[in-house]
């Protein structure tokens, strides 16, 4: 036992005597849980709006002050020719054109039947879809007011409500899936590079010599990637809830539960690969193209699964931090009861037992 | 009963022979070197009788017990100091012993007295990273290390490659006073200097053991004659040398070359002949072989 901690302390001295492995360690998920909250955001916010409006009439001014109020749009700039549109986009930074007919109010009053044309820029279609999911929104409320003024009976409003993430605020997609990230990160990445270190350095040859089993150098190693991981589990949840504003709703052991399962998972990964790679740049790549790659495009964190080619689900579907990431979107946002992630944590702890078996089976207790 | 037991040792890579039907015996508590090139298969050797690798075929028992077998019983009772330098470079030197203390179930207090002539001499620099030791108290630190869980058997690989001078002297008093504690100390080099320090050695060259013997007895079988020449113009010499009948060997040792020559040639026609050739300030000595000059014929011998 004194050798055990003797050796996860000498680990210790490791880590936080290299300040590259400590920013890398300490300071990334910060750093992502960031970016992704802020920087990185899908939301529409401020959408510089362009104006054709030949009619300029009351009616008009009306829809174009309920623009600039919203907090989605701000009126950039009247355009008095048609065929400048094609130049906004291209020049200017304007996220929609808003033209309206001709005769808008007459139109609007005597015909029943006034047109606005939305056009948005179709190279960012999410985007696009959202700026005019938000217009649409606008005009319709304008239109229920002045119609019912009017009196008139019929139009019905459709009435959006998003369930779990009622602003539509990215963060709450972005969560689940940086926790899914840093933690596969620092346990897979980090564990993998810890231990080839060694081999890479010729120690592991004199701690094989060693009286200590390896099967306690191996758990010795990986002690602090656990502990390390925690503390960042923690710090996520702290950022998430404090700064970025995103509530955990669900059961918080239940969380860990499943998080814990999760880091045990990568760990073992993270064994697994140092088992079969000998520098510490094949660890780096394996466990970089290997695992962030899958994490960040085939999870669900940056594309809806449901949304990919069959067989990329398929393979999604082999990728750990796809159900993790999933378990946290129920668990956090949904607020869901145990039985509903099960279904997660049986194909989580699965896949730990499996990937725990192959490197222990993998492990080898003489050099190559 | 041998410390070390070896029999008819073979290992290849890929084909390629790096043991080659090896046997030899290390008697208890003496001090064996294994004297050979780059490449010749000393460090396979080492690595298999520490386990850290299979052998093809044949048996190894270190302190009677089966390497392949009952390879952690092995862990347990020997030490190890690999070629390169294995220790923490971000830990101090203290710590590195520390943690190798603690990892071979020891403590350094117990086994203080086993270290302390070499430990004394890195003891100022305890609280230094080892990363910034110079190369010599490196190995100094590593055999610190690698002896303070008072091993039966001790395998160090090349300790003094890269290693200054005075430095590899200091070393190798270190092991003969470690001699004198008991342990038996196999020890791998490609200097031949520190050849005959050893009580026993064992020529090596590509994966074979060509002899092994006492240092002594190994001079003293040298066959012939062996002369140093010297000129002054030792840039030619030694192609004139080579080109003179009756010269049977000539290689470049230090600062002289070294030379056998048969009975059709005299110090005195070699002489000659060298003037003829026009090198001025000719000595030729009559000298005593080294160990260098053994294995060098030995080679011959071989066919290499």
């Amino acid at each position: 036992m004194r050798q055990f901690i003797i050796f996860v302390r000498k680990e210790f001295f490791h880590i936080f005597r290299d300040v590259r492995t400590m920013l890398i360690l300490l300071g990334m998920p910060v750093a992502q849980m960031l970016l992704f909250g802020f920087a990185i955001t899908t939301e529409v916010r401020n959408t510089k709006v362009a104006v054709f409006d030949p009619s300029q009439s009351m009616e008009t001014r009306e829809i174009k002050e309920r623009f600039q109020a919203s907090e989605y749009f701000s009126i950039n700039e009247e355009i008095h020719d048609i065929s400048r549109i094609n130049d906004v986009f291209k020049y200017g930074d304007i996220g929609l054109v808003l033209v309206f007919s001709d005769n808008f109010e007459s139109d609007m009053l005597h015909g029943g039947e006034a047109s606005v044309q939305l056009i948005t820029d179709g190279t960012e279609p999410n985007q696009a879809s959202m700026i005019t999911g938000y217009a649409t929104n606008i005009l319709s409320q304008y239109q229920r007011e002045v119609s019912g003024i009017d009196g008139i009976p019929f139009s019905i409003i459709p009435e959006i409500k998003m369930l779990y993430n009622p602003q539509a605020e990215s963060a709450y997609n972005f969560v689940p899936g940086v926790m899914g990230m840093i933690l596969m990160l620092i346990c897979a990445m980090m564990t993998s590079i810890a231990i080839v270190r060694e081999k890479e350095n010729g120690t592991m040859e004199i701690l094989l010599v060693s009286p200590m089993k390896p099967i306690y150098i191996i758990l010795a190693k990986v002690t602090p990637y656990f502990a390390l991981s925690v503390v960042n589990l923690i710090t996520i949840l702290l950022l998430s809830v404090f700064v970025l504003g995103v509530p955990v709703s669900g059961s918080l052991t239940l969380l860990f539960g499943v998080s814990l399962i999760f880091i045990f998972l990568a760990l073992s990964l993270g064994i697994l690969i140092s088992n079969l790679v000998s520098t510490q740049v094949a660890a780096m790549l394996a466990s970089g193209m290997g695992l962030m790659m899958p994490v960040m495009l085939l999870s669900g964190l940056m594309f809806p699964i449901e949304s990919m080619p069959q067989i990329l689900q398929w393979i999604s579907a082999i990728v750990p931090a796809r159900w993790y990431i999933e378990a946290v979107r129920k668990i956090m946002i949904q607020g869901v009861e145990a039985q509903y992630v099960m279904r997660e944590i049986f194909i989580l702890l699965f896949m730990a037992l499996l990937l725990i078996t192959l490197s222990l089976k993998k492990f080898k207790t003489r050099l190559s | 009963m041998n410390a070390v037991s070896v029999n008819r040792l073979c290992k290849s890579y890929n084909g390629v022979k790096a043991l080659d039907d090896v046997s030899f015996d290390v008697a208890k508590g003496e001090l064996y070197g294994i004297i050979g090139p780059d490449g010749a298969g000393k460090t396979t050797l080492f690595r298999i009788l520490t386990t850290l690798i299979l052998p093809d075929k044949g048996t190894a028992l270190v302190q009677s017990t089966d390497v392949v077998k009952d390879y952690s019983t092995i862990r347990s009772i020997i030490g190890y100091m690999p070629g390169k330098f294995s220790l923490y470079q971000d830990l101090t030197v203290e710590e590195n012993l520390n943690f190798f203390a603690t990892v071979f179930n020891t403590t350094v207090k117990e086994n203080y007295h086993l270290i302390e002539d070499i430990y004394k001499h890195i003891e100022p620099f305890r609280t230094r990273r080892a990363g910034k030791l110079s190369g010599g108290m490196k190995q100094k630190l590593a055999l610190s290390c690698a002896l303070i869980h008072k091993p039966d058997v001790l395998f160090l690989d090349e300790p003094t490659t890269g290693v200054d001078p005075v430095s590899r002297k200091e070393f190798w008093e270190m092991l003969m006073k470690l001699k004198k504690q008991g342990i038996t100390i196999i020890v791998s080099t490609p200097y031949m200097d520190e050849a005959k320090l050893c009580d026993r050695i064992a020529l090596m060259q590509n994966g074979k053991f060509l002899r092994i013997d006492t240092p002594d007895n190994i001079v003293a079988s040298y066959p012939y004659r062996l002369w140093a020449v010297r000129s002054s113009s030792m840039h030619i010499l030694l192609d004139d040398l080579r080109s003179c009948q009756g010269i049977t060997s000539s290689f470049s040792f230090g600062t002289c070359y070294h030379a056998t020559m048969d009975e059709t040639l005299t110090v005195e026609k070699l002489k000659r002949y060298l003037l003829d050739k026009g090198h001025h300030n000719i000595e030729i000595n009559e000298i005593s072989p080294t160990v260098e000059d053994c294995f060098m014929l030995l080679l011959k011998e071989d066919g290499v």
